[in-house]
């Protein structure tokens, strides 16, 4: 069964009285544990289509199947990582991780105590008591993923987690990524504009079309996993880019 | 290095002042009932010592109980205000339209509602430091990135959630820049009330000194009240620090 199922989805937004349509019916569905990616031009519709995931922005047609219900709360099943990584200034990097933790009004020593454990995975260990300004940008992402991970919802909404980082540094985070999906197991929806990222990552690659978004086509990628930097070399895979290449054109 | 030139640079300026002034005096023979020179003012200010200090107190008392009654009425409203835009709007202009009242004019009427004792320079004070705290809280809080509240809501935060997680913080900054202009006002505000009526504190020290002519007097606790609003002003920017040290690392980071 979908753990999470967009079923033509639409949304406009008023523009100086002008309506501007951003979706224009929209549907795809992610299993429980897959990791699907969105890709698609800049200014398409992406974030729009997570905020209504996330329950931020109401569509204006269509319906969001959350668990395989209609009407359920979002923030029971999704954690949101947003295009900036909104880590809180005031906070240590510790304080930060387990943000949704303390929201929830769970233990706040217990959820440190299982963030501290989790630091070697996120490359985060001996910055637990830093502020997020003494950070490097990749580090950044890091935190905010982990602060994604500890909040422990089913789906992961990644909305251009690495799209700030320079292209060594995001090769890595890509790999390792995988590493932590590895660990954790949840549904991934992961938002980019960068085909090979799309591919070297995903179960299943939707591909939108510019603004009105809709699906252009919806990609089975079948590489097999574990995948390493040599993915990107063999020809499976460079026959996926080619096609997602003509279709993004 | 640059910190001490920074320091240099205003002691110089005051020394040079104090030196004009001392000149003035000793030259032009002027009588110290109309301007004492500054060395007789030191002479009276170590003299008259144990009793200022003990006006001090009570000033102090005053200016810092006021204070902190503002504060906490600035955050209460602030956060009544950011929970209901309505409140907001129908507060604000009140807030700004009594700013516009001369406190002096109604400091009597606290007088006889209240009486000479403590209470009514509290309510004086608070007058005086409930706006700078107030607006500035406001302002700060406004000033949170919209992109925070909607992670938190995301994650299920309720209303008092996000101001306190995020509100409240991103408006520290600006909370104290409020509190540094308040703490400020502070001083004066109690003095204000002392003159218009009380028992002790450095404004009844004052009234009492210039209606005798006796200047140095005056001085002296011109001199004192400069002072405790000097350490109040360090006090709040100790506090600062204290509260937020995130915002002083990011700052030296910028600098590096
Ligand atoms: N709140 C809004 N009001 C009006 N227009 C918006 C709003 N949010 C996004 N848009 C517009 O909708 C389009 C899609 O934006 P977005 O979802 O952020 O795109 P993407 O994430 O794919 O780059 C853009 O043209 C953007 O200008
Ligand atoms: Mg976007």
């Amino acid at each position: 069964m979908a753990i999470l199922e967009l079923v033509n989805l639409t949304k406009y937004y008023e523009v100086n009285g002008n309506r501007l349509p951003v979706l224009d019916g929209i549907s795809a569905s992610l299993g429980e544990g897959e990791f699907v990616g969105l890709i698609g031009p800049s200014g398409c519709g992406k974030s729009t289509l997570f905020n209504i995931i996330c329950g931020l922005v109401k569509p204006d047609g269509g319906t969001l199947l959350l668990d395989g219900r209609e009407g359920g709360s979002p923030r029971d099943v999704v954690s949101y990582m947003p295009q900036k990584d909104l880590l809180f200034p005031w906070r240590s990097v510790l304080d930060n991780v387990v943000l949704a933790r303390e929201v929830a009004g769970e233990n706040r020593e217990a959820a440190k105590r299982e963030a501290r454990s989790l630091m070697p995975l996120f490359g985060l260990e001996g910055f637990e008591n830093s502020f997020p300004a003494q950070l490097s940008g990749g580090m950044r992402q890091r935190a905010a993923m982990m602060r994604t991970a500890l909040a422990r919802r089913p789906v992961w909404l990644l909305d251009e987690p690495f799209g700030a980082l320079d292209a060594i540094t995001r090769k890595r985070m890509q790999r390792w990524i995988l590493e932590v999906w590895e660990r954790f197991k949840q549904t991934v929806f992961l938002v980019t504009h960068d085909i090979e990222e799309a591919l070297f990552l995903s179960d299943r690659v939707y591909v939108l079309t510019p603004r009105p978004a809709r699906v252009a086509l919806h990609l089975e990628v079948g590489l097999s996993r574990p995948r390493s930097a040599g993915t990107m070399t063999e020809p499976e895979f460079l026959k996926l880019k080619k096609r997602l290449m003509e279709v993004l054109e | 290095m640059s910190r001490n030139k920074n320091a240099a640079a205003p002691v110089l300026f005051i020394l040079a002042g104090i030196a004009v002034w001392q000149g003035a005096v000793t030259f032009s023979g002027i009588q110290p009932w109309l301007l004492p020179s500054p060395l007789k003012v030191m002479a009276t200010l170590w003299e008259m010592l144990p009793l200022l200090a003990k006006h001090s107190g009570s000033t102090l008392l005053a200016a810092v109980s006021g204070l902190l009654a503002a504060v906490l009425l600035a955050l209460c409203l602030a956060a009544v205000m950011d929970l209901s835009p309505w409140f907001k709007q129908g507060l604000y202009p009140l807030l700004v339209l009594s700013q516009t009242v001369p406190i002096i004019s109604v400091a009597p009427l606290f007088l006889i509602w209240f009486g000479l004792g403590l209470f009514p320079k509290i309510v004086v004070v608070a007058l005086v430091c409930f706006f700078p705290v107030a607006v500035s809280t406001v302002a700060g809080m406004e000033s949170a990135d919209p992109a925070m509240v909607n992670l938190l809501k995301v994650m299920g935060s309720s209303r008092w959630q996000i101001i306190r997680l995020v509100r409240l913080p991103a408006a520290l900054p600006s909370f104290f820049a409020g509190l540094k202009i308040a703490g400020t006002y502070a001083v004066m505000g109690a003095v204000i009330g002392e003159w218009l009526g009380a028992s002790s504190g450095l404004g009844v020290y004052m009234t009492r000194a210039s209606h005798s002519y006796q200047l140095d007097r005056v001085f002296a606790a011109i001199f004192v009240i400069s002072l405790v609003s000097l350490l109040l002003f360090l006090l709040i920017t100790l506090l600062a620090r204290l509260a937020m040290p995130w915002y002083y690392k990011e700052r030296n980071n910028d600098n590096v």
